[in-house]
């Protein structure tokens, strides 16, 4: 009998949560994130007008988070296309070629290893300024280790499979081989870790805003809230647990749905963690 | 005999370039096989046949390379051609086929898919008109109910089936050469007959030439009108397959035919014929930089093959 997949459905559903917060969020709150501001609201508590609470600037705190799955989602969806992309050409090409290609492959990838990821996407914002492009920029080129080892470890062992082989006798260039025979046959590994990316890309978007290099005030990025809310952390702590909370749902919906995905895709690892 | 060949190898020899003495692993083979003709290499594991075709091929994996010879194909030496040109050359006029029918197809894509590609890649084909051809192709090498069969994946597919799929996709373009690298060695013996009258019909039918490589010499006796033996990288004896099983000249050649059980021979304690065997012994580097290599394992110690190992 097959075992239900709790990781995959608890993870799909906190994901679907924040992606249904994120589509409709107009539809959900009658409010505007930024410019419904009203001062005799502010640091309210949350009641039945205001679910979140309300800011220092007597903001919304529900609509501001709702908004905010926006930016997150955007960030960690698009950051982690463009890791993809990056991570699975360097990783194929790498192993497929070899040589001195592979070397330079390698020696980039484990110096991408060794340096914190958080600390150089810092340094890339830092010069190319806060806001949302140099933040998919600087996310989207200091995450594909993982991708392009994972990319490397899965060409090398099925570039001597019987088919990868008779393409090339069947007059494929390589780009082909690479595109049609390689890349589709590893597409379930690359999805676990491309998930398990999104992840890590939402929570080091909230660090880099929550740090005042990513997402500007007044827009509300979960990171950015945080930054705000700092002050108000006793007398309205409301304003920092909630952002905060979303930030948690987020990372932990697809963490377990990248484990959920592994557990679905590989048998070997299902029969070990079973 | 005074038709052009389709393929003429000469003085082939297949080494791993570098420094220091090189040790050339196929050494100075060269056949040539005309137009519609079925030749055959025969030879125990490690002879060389594969590297030849593969060398035929340009496909050698590094550190191996061809260090000399004309690989002359339709009159174009083939080591002359460029990449791309010997890209488009693979799958359209030579195509290949495999021992491996269970690997030798990608797992995650239709077989009609898979032909199809062939289309697109050397006829500039759409996807929908290739599809077309793709179940023609496919009834072509008598899958039962090809319209169905196009939209099945491998692993839906006997050994058998796949390998007549792989037929069709070598053939898709009626390629002048067909190299068959042992295609029926993974095969249940009830379907090795099968498969390999296919190939013969199909490429008879097109004028396709074949290579066929095996180690089976009854394999070969039955398909290829001229035969080649390979041993230690050379190819020892090349003739006419009938004349080769009549009166096999090399003591190699002798020792091969002599290992076939028999059909038919006696049986009973008194009247039993034994199985020749060849001593084993295996080819290392120094034999294989000897002049005569195979005296080590010669029953016979024939002078004329001191000269290189020519018959």
């Amino acid at each position: 009998m097959k075992r239900f997949n709790l990781n995959l459905w608890l993870g799909g559903a906190l994901v679907a949560l924040v992606v249904v917060g994120a589509v409709f969020a107009p539809l959900l709150t009658s409010l505007d994130p930024v410019f419904d501001a009203n001062l005799m609201y502010a640091e309210e508590p949350p009641d039945a007008q205001f679910w979140f609470g309300t800011d220092e600037q007597g903001r919304d705190v529900y609509t501001r988070v709702l908004y905010g799955a926006r930016i997150s989602l955007t960030v960690g969806i698009v950051s982690q296309i463009i890791n993809s992309v990056i991570g699975l050409s360097l990783g194929i090409s790498a192993a497929y070629w070899g040589g001195w290609w592979d070397d330079l492959v390698n020696g980039l990838t484990n110096t991408m290893l060794a340096i914190p990821s958080l600390i150089f996407a810092l340094a890339i914002m830092a010069i190319l300024g806060p806001g949302l492009p140099s933040l998919l920029i600087a996310l989207g080129l200091t995450n594909w280790s993982w991708t392009c080892r994972i990319a490397r470890s899965s060409t090398l062992s099925l570039k001597g499979l019987g088919y990868v082989q008779a393409a090339r006798t069947l007059g494929y260039g390589d780009i082909r081989i690479m595109a049609t025979q390689l890349l589709p046959n590893m597409i379930g590994p690359i999805l676990v870790i491309s998930t398990l990316g999104i992840g890590a890309a939402v929570l080091a978007e909230a660090a880099l805003s929550f740090l005042g290099l990513g997402i500007r005030p007044p827009f509300p990025s979960w990171g950015s809230m945080l930054t705000g809310a700092r002050e108000l952390i006793v007398i309205a702590p409301w304003a920092a647990v909630f952002p905060g909370l979303a930030i948690f749902v987020t990372v932990l919906g697809f963490n377990l749905l990248g484990d959920g995905l592994r557990d679905l895709l590989d048998p070997h690892m299902r029969s070990r963690t079973a | 005999m005074t038709e052009t060949p389709l393929l003429d190898l000469r003085n082939l020899h297949v080494g791993i370039p570098g420094q220091g003495a090189s040790v050339d692993i196929v050494k100075d083979v060269g056949f040539t096989i005309l137009p519609g003709e079925a030749f055959g290499l025969v030879g125990e594991s490690g002879s060389g046949k594969s590297l030849t075709a593969l060398s035929l091929i340009r496909l050698l994996k590094k550190p191996l390379a061809v260090s000399s010879g004309e690989i002359l194909f339709k009159g174009d030496d083939l080591r002359g051609l460029s990449d791309k040109a010997m890209r488009r050359l693979r799958g359209d006029r030579i195509a290949m086929i495999f021992q491996e029918p269970m690997t030798a197809l990608n797992p995650l894509k239709t077989v009609g898919r898979q032909i199809a590609e062939m289309f697109v890649l050397h006829r500039g084909m759409g996807w929908g008109e290739a599809q077309k051809l793709a179940i023609d192709a496919l009834a072509s090498v008598h899958v039962p109910a090809p319209e169905e069969r196009v939209r099945a994946y491998p692993f839906q597919m006997s050994g058998g089936m796949r390998q007549r799929v792989m037929i069709a996709i070598a053939l898709a373009c009626d390629p002048d050469l067909l190299i068959a690298d042992e295609p029926t060695t993974a095969l249940d013996v009830t379907v090795q007959d099968e498969v390999l009258k296919l190939i013969a019909e199909l490429c008879s039918a097109r004028g396709t030439a074949v290579l066929l490589i095996s180690h089976d010499l009854g394999v070969i006796a039955n398909m290829c009108q001229r035969v080649g033996v390979m041993y230690q990288g050379r190819l020892v004896e090349e003739r006419d397959t009938y004349d080769l099983f009549a009166n096999p000249r090399h003591p190699y050649t002798r020792g091969l035919l002599g290992a076939l059980p028999r059909l038919g021979s006696r049986h009973g304690a008194a009247g039993r014929q034994r199985l020749v065997d060849i001593d084993a012994l295996i080819a290392d580097k120094e034999s294989l930089s000897q002049e005569f290599c195979f005296e080590p394992r010669n029953p016979v110690r024939d002078p004329r093959l001191r000269a290189g190992g020519g018959a």
